[in-house]
């Protein structure tokens, strides 16, 4: 016996799965050569599983401004902002985000899996219950598991099966935070907000929306789900990241709360951690800004989530239920899905290889995410990789 | 009042799916003899929960080992509701 015996199955199955081959982990991207381009295993190759939606990671604007934060503050914070305080672009930044989104307040944290953990974590409590759609992000389970409120599921995207667990609860439901996302990762599916909220009006209870796909994404002014939906009013907290649609790393939640400045100090992954350093604060800023000048962004990606979806279902592939800049093809199995997503590599096409339990229902996908950087050439080559592969 | 008897008899029907043949007792293990894996845990949940018009907080799942435990906090559930 020994600590690591719980890991043996883990490499009985990845051996059987992957053999010698290409893993996932493996992937090494050699050179980076844009927002969609990259050197891998030696191939030029075209990258559509970044979450760089509107290509911000590579905007000459961000860049400029990190690299100047570098030089005028440093590499690093090197300590959380209890200990070493806040630099004056923090608070900016949480003021900019506030701004943004017409709400009281912003906590900025270092990733989005913390802002989830954190928040999650610390503003649920002992006597309060969390309804979480079944196919929410990992970083929602586990602030649940950091937690210590009653933790319960509801079938994804069922209107009907969370108005019967609130039911359930009876005048708890008063003590119920609902937590959704407005794009889920895997499948690209948006929640039923407007339902939804409606539901939570109902029954009293809280809703957090996870943005995180949707920020930059959906809504007229770029806001996510919530305001596409009409809904903005019904969402109590709002959590988001920096590392998709924004370019670097980090995470916010925003709220009108005004107990959302208390939670700085009762939350551990706020307070335990290192606060983000000055060139991501500086990127993110940039990339907001960018955000907020208009739609064209956003019209470019959705142009080129419809063109990818389109032909992907043109050549017979089972897809998401919907067009989204995330576009999951699935396979009818792991063995499949990764024969495929290797020959795909070999044509020099990069994507997600999603095996479960992170696929939904026990499923494999490849998984593709789209930019607004994409050319509409890229994305015909990516289709015509799919074609080759499958044939 | 539902008795542990009647939700062990029902646990046992739900789980004949997941047991692909193998003879549940009460001390049958879910994970060591039945070989579940996350995802058919969430699974057998859902399908307790429909079967028994309750709410099963994944809290639980921790102390869930076998067969028995499943039943009794089942059972302890439903008083509550």
């Amino acid at each position: 016996m020994s600590l690591f015996d719980k890991f043996h199955q883990l490499a009985v199955t990845r051996q059987a799965l992957f053999g010698d081959g290409t893993v996932p982990f493996g992937v090494v991207i050699e050179k980076v050569l844009s927002a969609t381009e990259a050197i891998v295993n030696g191939r030029p190759t075209i990258l559509a599983g970044t979450n760089n939606y509107l290509g911000l990671a590579f905007d000459p604007v961000c860049i400029e401004a990190a690299r100047g934060a570098v030089q005028e503050q440093g590499t690093g914070t090197t300590g959380s902002r209890m200990a070493n305080g806040t630099f004056a672009a923090h608070a900016a930044l949480e003021q900019e985000l506030s701004d943004f989104f017409g709400r009281r307040s912003t906590i900025v944290f270092s990733a989005g899996y913390l802002a989830n953990l954190g928040i999650l974590s610390t503003v649920p409590g002992q006597d309060d219950v969390v309804l979480i759609d079944a196919d929410c992000h990992a970083s929602i389970y586990d602030g649940c598991r950091l937690g210590s409120a009653e933790i319960v599921r509801f079938r994804h995207n069922s209107v009907a099966d969370l108005d019967k667990r609130l039911r359930r609860l009876a005048a708890r439901s008063r003590r119920a935070m609902i937590v959704v996302e407005g794009v889920y990762s895997m499948l690209g599916d948006r929640a039923p907000l407007a339902e939804i909220a409606a539901l939570k009006r109902d029954y009293g209870a809280y809703l957090l929306v996870d943005e995180a796909h949707s920020l930059g994404v959906l809504g007229a002014q770029g806001r996510g789900l919530a305001e596409e939906a009409g809904v903005e009013t019904a969402v109590d907290f709002v959590i988001g990241t920096f590392s998709k649609s924004l370019g670097t790393i980090g995470g916010f939640c925003v709220s009108d709360h005004p107990e959302l400045e208390l939670v700085r100090y009762a939350c551990r992954p706020y307070v335990f951690t290192a606060s983000p350093a000055p060139s991501v604060v500086a990127s993110a800023r940039a990339a907001l800004a960018a955000l907020r000048t208009g739609p064209e962004l956003r019209r470019r990606l959705w142009d080129n989530a419809r063109q990818l979806y389109g032909r992907l279902r043109d050549l017979g592939l089972a897809l998401g239920p919907e067009v989204s800049p995330i576009v999951a093809v699935l396979m009818a199995s792991p063995e499949q899905g990764v024969a495929v997503w290797r020959g795909l590599l070999e044509r020099g096409v990069y994507v997600n290889l999603v095996l479960p339990p992170a696929a939904p229902n026990g499923g494999c996908l490849l998984r593709c995410s789209i930019s607004a950087a994409h050319t509409s050439a890229q994305i015909e080559v990516v289709v015509e990789a799919f074609r080759a592969t499958r044939s | 009042m539902v008795t542990y008897e009647d939700v062990l008899t029902q646990t046992y029907q739900i789980l004949a799916r997941f047991a692909k043949g193998q003879k549940l007792t009460e001390g049958t293990d879910l994970l060591a003899d039945l070989g579940l894996d996350s995802v058919q845990v969430m699974e057998l949940l859902l399908e307790a929960e429909e079967r028994f018009d309750i709410s099963i907080p994944l809290n639980i799942l921790p102390s869930v080992r076998t067969v028995r435990d499943l039943a009794q906090r089942v059972q302890q559930l439903m008083e509550r509701a």
